[in-house]
């Protein structure tokens, strides 16, 4: 250790080298055991904040998904602080509109909600013969 | 080596992920220990691209015949299997030769290390780097597993590639020897420490070896440490776990936190909550 890394772990402003290793580790071991890239990950964060969203109202900025690792089990977090549950009128149009792709947007009247449930979703699947 | 069978013999493969760091020292080491205990020992060089086993156990100089040989049925079992003079319970057998262009598929590796195993109480298995074919090959007759890191980010990420494959293929157990520890930069924490591995890496610890100079002196005698009863740290480190494995239960120290005197214990302290030196 230099003395200027001394003076800066004394003064707080840097971790030991050795904590820095572990906690880069934990980070790209989670994303290699669950073979994850960090691309796949943002993508699946927006499209679980979606959902939520139509549910509850969400701090977005707040809002973290990412993955956790220890003793070799890799678990997906969800920590999303909720600001308020959704009006009544909102949340049976949120879950007529389950399966579609895009969420009503939170800052719309609660009515253009509405329509967008009616635009065609994913149709039924037709009966499998086998 | 007689054809007396008692037990199965336990076959363990020793390998990393990354290269260099210290897969073939800890098999010349282990073997050897091993040996010196008394159980038949046979060590297997699966690197045979890069073969080294034979240098660091001294033995380059008396290999004729390889396990190709053997499994293409020009020589028997017997002379391919070079003996060690000091240490006659160790005997090294190489998979194959570096002018060789294709190698033994893992089928061939499982056959040879069958016949082996009918002699021996132990197969040590050195692994070749990396998680290709080299490590499948090596991987396929493998009952249990050592896995070999040093206290670095990349090591430790590649010893968990090969943690995942391992349990993929049912190995077990799998255990871990943490290498080349510097006691000092783990106190001061600027180095990974004994737990943070073993954290991350979730498997039991079967040794701890710190970095020792005297490994390089022995390299370049091609006489293991634990063959003469060498007193250094690596020395010892290797025998406890030749003993470790026959089930004894020898405490590990972490070397970062090694009780000595109260003034050692004081300085010990002083590095600790300062990271001075
Ligand atoms: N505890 C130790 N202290 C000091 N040097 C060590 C220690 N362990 C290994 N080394 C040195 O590290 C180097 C690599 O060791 P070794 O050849 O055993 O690694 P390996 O994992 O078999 O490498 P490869 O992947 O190339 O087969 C050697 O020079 C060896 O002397
Ligand atoms: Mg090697």
């Amino acid at each position: 250790m230099t003395l200027f890394d001394f003076i800066q772990r004394l003064l707080g402003r840097q971790k030991p080298s050795g904590t820095m290793a572990k906690e880069r580790l934990q980070l790209v071991l989670a994303h290699d055991r669950s073979d994850l890239n960090p691309e796949l990950l943002e993508q699946m964060r927006r499209e679980i904040l979606e959902v939520v969203q139509r549910y509850v109202e969400i701090d977005i900025e707040e809002g973290d998904v990412s993955l956790e690792t220890e003793d070799r089990v890799t678990a997906l977090v969800a920590n999303l602080p909720i600001k308020r549950a959704r009006p009544l009128p909102a949340l049976v149009a949120a879950a007529a509109a389950v399966g579609m792709a895009q969420a009503p947007d939170p800052e719309a009247p609660q009515e253009l909600a509405v329509p967008l449930a009616s635009e065609p979703t994913e149709d039924p699947a037709p009966a499998d013969p086998d | 080596m007689d054809a007396v069978t008692s037990a199965p013999a336990r076959i363990i493969l020793i390998c990393s992920g990354k290269g260099g760091v210290g897969k073939t020292t800890l098999t010349a080491n282990l073997g050897i220990a091993l040996a010196r205990l008394g159980e038949r020992t046979v060590v297997l060089d699966a690197d045979f691209g890069l073969r080294n086993l034979d240098l660091l156990l001294g033995l380059e100089n008396r290999i004729v015949y390889t396990a190709q040989e053997v499994l293409a049925e020009t020589c028997r079992l017997e002379q391919a299997l070079v003996k060690h003079k000091q240490e006659p319970n160790l005997a090294l057998l190489p998979a194959g030769n570096p002018r060789m262009l294709e190698w033994l598929t893992p089928e061939d590796m499982q056959r040879i290390v069958a016949m082996v195993a009918e002699r021996a109480d132990y197969v040590l298995i050195d692994c070749p780097a990396g998680i290709e074919d080299g490590f499948k090959n090596a991987a396929a007759a493998a009952r249990e597993a050592i896995v070999i890191t040093t206290p670095e980010v990349s090591a430790v990420r590649d010893a968990d590639r090969v943690i995942g494959l391992l349990n993929t293929r049912g190995v077990a157990p799998v255990q871990l020897v943490l290498n080349r520890v510097r006691p000092k930069m783990m106190a001061s924490q600027e180095m990974l420490g004994v737990e943070d591995v073993t954290d991350i890496l979730a498997l039991p610890l079967v040794g701890l070896v710190v970095e020792d100079e005297q490994v390089i002196v022995s390299t370049n005698r091609g006489e293991p440490l634990t063959l003469n009863g060498n007193g250094s740290p690596a020395a010892k480190a290797y025998q406890n776990i030749a003993r470790r494995l026959r089930g004894e239960a020898i405490p590990l120290e972490d070397p970062s936190k090694a009780r000595k005197g109260l003034r050692a214990r004081l300085m010990n302290k002083i590095r600790k909550t300062t990271g001075l030196f």
